[in-house]
């Protein structure tokens, strides 16, 4: 870990209502990687990225994002800081199109070019979305709203990009252009990327770290190279 | 006058009562639209409308100013009202909504509910309990369409409710406070995690939404001549069967439920006994609620909701 | 924090100008500056106080999780006394009120009674099933309305009208109820109140049969038979509920009988199941409650209470006209529900006798009575829900936020 964290998590504690659902969390994300954590249903993933985001606010605890604090920001705030997300459900805007959902995903950006810029690189990602551009979000397949999703959360050119479970649902082929996707991502705009997945042999397989989640606690956490070895991950996650 | 002169008379009142309905109408669409809650308050904020816009119109009479320069005071009395009435539409939203968004709906409604009372005896309180009389602005000299008689007033109003929702339409959809509305409406935490601060869209809403209301109060004292405290109330059942009927959410549904609602008011009115009018629009309403809730255009079909 | 409060005030002070100024300054055409300054002066203060309030709060210590707040300590203290003491010396207590109070005095607490029957009977739908309805006066209008027709079209006398105007007023609750049953909360606030409008607007168009707005008027007062043994046999003298303190008896057991068969209703199984369909209706319904039935039955007993209270009234008054069922009516009768804490009964008594009684002790302040219940209903929801003494188990609704978002 020698290169600087862009995200810190310091024993976070979320509750809803009284149900304790992150039980002190600490992670890091270093700057420029693609970081993944994995786990069963229920863990707790989407929980964590959903505090990261100030929509379920920590209870107790510290999340320092670009060294800055931002566990007591709302959402809106965190979202002006660079953190974009694909959420879990994708939450594409269905009575908007295709081009008006991408647009939102620019809302907070004043520079058309830049904002130009990457929308066609969005749709050199996935050209499918060119083809849709005037449809409504509601009318897309599964695959087209994941693809929209990430879109939309890159278009707001993130610094950190939390994507959560981006292969839920969609067939092999497409999965697989999808963590191709992921993978270009991270290597054309340098965008720092956190992966929430329950696909943990594709998530380790593309990610440098990996944390293993169990009923709200990091149970593992290591290279992704060496949770694909390890005989505790493979036995429950991987299905060896 | 024959009977086609009568119908087509009836159809000109019918497109003048419907359009106003229409513009209060947009007031709880919109409203529903981003916070899924009826504004009970909203008849009241379109009779607030009503009492500025007569304050303000009689206060330029005084000196003449409306014979002299007509369009200018028609632009500060619809100005005023509205702007008064965006003010008060914050207000409320920020004392009787906001501090319960995460409650459950049956206080915030009952919470809506106090407010419209506070405001509708508020006003009781400060214009009185009578009738406050709109000086009249326009004559009784209109156009004759085979038979049938605009009178200027009429297309005044008309023209500048037709107005007011092309300008509301090209706002949702053209800027970025618009989108951000729609965006709110739609997803409320997923706009959030896109940067929109959805405190200020929500307030924006309680702008616009009753700054129309307060036009239409205003069209309805030049049109009738006068004002009262409790006259929100009626208008506001009728134009929630409006909102309803077109499909609540749904700026089109708005506009085509209130000239629905004018069209049958002013039908039954024209051809059966008029006293039971009323009780005509409460079962239209209560018929839509129950056999199509979604309305005309609700929520599945249609595609441009706010 | 002080700082930034003031700079609260200083800003809604502002608005709060910004909203005053035109709408008291013309009145007429001419400003009024007064006028406005005292309107301003008050709700400053009030602004002002509630500051001061909350100053105060926040510089007490911090009270420990397991503090309880006032009211509840004085319940606890209450409930630790025999109820034989506590409930016997209240209805002792209110049985003797009508020797000792003058006549106005009794006709505003007969007033009291009636909106407690009212307020009682909306708890039901309102408090234990957790539906918002808005037109509850028209049962009240039907009950009223089926005693006097009965009574001055075929002579029926009350307790033969009374049982009719009930049954008449469920089939009305049932008939409002049913379209309503699948609708969501504000839908239903909006329907129930169209429903409530029709029915005062028919009260009001059928000229033939209620004479319309005019009223109808003469019925013959409530009866009691009891018998004598005159000129040498049996047979029944009449004694008519005319005077205020026999009209103040007949209201007060209608009322006792209320509230026994509301807290019976409320820990039967049916109140389970009306509190089931209130916290969670697709849980309830997938748990084997009859939702349908359940949800028609308390918009019928509601109703039937109601109408209780409406033939009651259109005997003491021996009048009745469509004016009495305005909209208005079923706020306040809401108001009393909320104010006391919605689904209490005691909380419902206590908010009857304080937003009826006290408008006729201030007489000068009882045009402000209606911006009051407006400016409570408003401000309980937004501070306290739960209402002055809540009901313990319904507690948790208010508290709760919506799961659904």
């Amino acid at each position: 870990m020698s290169k600087p964290s862009l995200l810190q998590l310091k024993d976070v504690h979320t509750f809803y209502d009284n149900i304790h659902a992150l039980k002190g969390i600490s992670l890091s994300v270093p700057q420029g990687a693609i970081v993944c954590l994995i786990g069963a249903n229920g863990a707790g993933k989407s929980t964590t990225l959903m505090t990261i985001f100030g929509v379920q606010p920590c209870r107790k605890g510290k999340i320092v994002f670009d060294g800055h604090p931002i566990h007591e920001l709302p959402p809106e705030r965190v979202a002006a800081r660079g953190v974009s997300q694909s959420p879990e459900g994708r939450q594409v805007f269905p009575r908007m199109s295709v081009f008006e959902n991408l647009e939102m995903g620019a809302f907070l950006r004043k520079d058309k070019e830049g904002i130009q810029n990457d929308l066609d690189w969005v749709f050199s990602l996935f050209p499918v979305l060119k083809d849709r551009i005037g449809q409504i979000g509601g009318t897309l397949s599964g695959g087209e709203q994941q693809m929209l999703a990430i879109g939309r959360a890159l278009m707001a050119r993130p610094k950190l990009l939390l994507l959560d479970e981006p292969s839920l649902g969609l067939a092999p082929k497409l999965v697989e252009k999808i963590f191709e996707t992921i993978i270009e991502i991270n290597r054309n705009s340098a965008t720092t990327i956190f992966l929430v997945e329950q696909n943990a042999q594709m998530a380790l397989s593309i990610s440098s770290l990996g944390f293993v989640m169990e009923t709200g606690r990091i149970v593992i956490s290591d290279k992704a190279s060496a949770l694909l070895e390890n005989k505790q991950v493979k036995k429950a996650y991987l299905g060896e | 006058m024959d009977q086609s002169a009568f119908i087509l008379q009836q159809i000109v009142n019918a497109i003048f009562l419907g359009s106003i309905y229409a513009l209060i109408a947009l007031g709880y669409t919109m409203v529903y639209g981003i916070i899924e809650l009826i504004n009970f308050a909203h008849g009241e904020l379109f009779t607030a409308g009503a009492f500025i816009g007569v304050i303000v119109l009689t206060g330029l009479q005084s000196f003449g100013f409306v014979e002299s320069h007509f369009v200018i005071s028609m632009i500060i009395v619809f100005g005023l009202a509205m702007a008064y009435v965006a003010v008060l539409g914050v207000a409320v939203e920020h004392v009787a909504y906001k501090p319960l968004r995460d409650s459950s709906r049956l206080a915030a409604l009952l919470s809506a509910l106090g407010m419209s009372i506070f405001l509708s005896n508020g006003m009781m309180l400060s214009q009185g309990v009578s009738d406050r009389a709109y000086p009249p602005v326009f004559g009784v000299q209109g156009i004759d369409i085979g038979g049938a008689i605009i009178t200027n007033g009429q297309i005044f109003i008309v023209l500048l409710a037709i107005a007011m929702m092309i300008a509301l339409q090209l706002f949702v959809h053209r800027t970025r406070l618009g989108k951000a509305m729609r965006a709110t409406a739609q997803n409320r935490t997923m706009a959030r995690m896109l940067g929109i601060d959805i405190d200020q869209t929500i307030r924006i809403t309680f702008m616009i939404g009753p700054a129309l209301g307060a036009a239409a109060g205003v069209m309805v004292g030049l049109h009738y001549g006068a004002v009262r405290f409790d006259m929100g109330f009626i208008f506001m059942i009728k134009a929630f069967a409006a909102a309803i009927l077109g499909g609540i959410g749904s700026i089109p549904g708005a506009m085509i439920g209130g000239l629905t609602i004018g069209a049958i008011e002013v039908f039954w009115a024209a051809f059966l006994p008029s006293a039971w009018k009323d009780v005509t629009t409460f079962t239209v309403l209560i018929l839509v609620l129950y056999f199509k809730p979604s309305g005309l255009l609700g929520e599945s079909e249609s595609e441009v909701r706010v | 924090m002080v700082r930034q409060e003031l700079k609260k005030l200083v800003i809604y002070g502002f608005f709060l100008a910004i909203i005053i100024t035109p709408m008291v300054g013309f009145k007429n055409n001419d400003f009024d500056a007064a006028r406005v300054l005292q309107t301003l002066a008050v709700l400053i203060g009030l602004l002002v106080l509630n500051l001061i309030v909350k100053l105060v709060r926040s510089k007490r210590p911090q009270r420990a999780p397991g503090h309880k707040a006032w009211g509840e300590r004085v319940r606890e203290r209450i409930e630790q006394i025999p109820k034989v003491f506590t409930l016997g010396g209240l209805i002792l207590i209110t049985a003797m009120f009508p020797v000792f109070a003058d006549n106005y005095m009794i006709d505003v607490a007969i007033t009291c009674l009636i909106y407690i029957t009212l307020g009682l009977g909306l708890n039901i739908v309102v408090g234990l099933c957790g539906l918002l309805d808005l037109g509850y006066i028209a049962f009240y209008a039907v009950g009223a309305y089926t005693y006097s027709l009965l009574n001055l079209k075929l002579g029926l006398s009350f307790w033969a009208a009374l049982p009719i105007g009930v049954v008449l007023g469920m089939t009305c609750g049932c008939i409002i109820g049913y379209p309503t049953l699948k609708m969501r909360g504000d839908y239903l606030a909006i329907v129930t109140l169209g429903f409530g409008e029709i029915i005062r607007l028919v009260l009001n168009n059928w000229d033939s049969l209620t004479a319309g707005p005019n009223g109808l008027f003469g019925m013959q007062r409530a009866a009691l038979y009891y018998p004598t043994f005159q000129d040498g046999g049996l047979s029944w003298a009449v004694y008519n509920i005319k005077s205020l303190p026999s009209l103040y008896y007949l209201i007060y057991i209608i009322v006792i009988l209320t509230i026994i068969g509301v807290r019976r209703l409320d820990n039967s199984r049916i109140g389970r199941a009306w509190v089931a369909i209130r916290e969670d209706e697709t849980a309830a319904e997938l748990s084997g409650v009859p939702t349908t039935w359940i949800k028609l039955l308390a918009y019928a007993l509601g109703a039937g209470f109601a109408s209780v209270a409406g033939a009651f009234f259109a005997a003491k008054l021996s009048y009745t006209n469509p004016n009495f069922f305005l909209f208005m009516e079923s706020c306040i009768v809401l108001c009393i529900v909320v104010l006391g804490g919605v689904g209490s009964i005691p909380g419902i008594i206590v908010a009857g006798i304080v937003l009826i009684a006290a408008p006729e002790i201030f007489r000068g302040l009882e045009s402000y009575r209606m911006l009051a219940f407006g400016g409570i209903m408003t401000t309980m929801m937004v501070l306290k829900p739960e209402g002055l003494i809540p009901a313990k188990r319904h507690k948790r609704e208010f508290i709760e936020t919506k799961s659904n978002e």
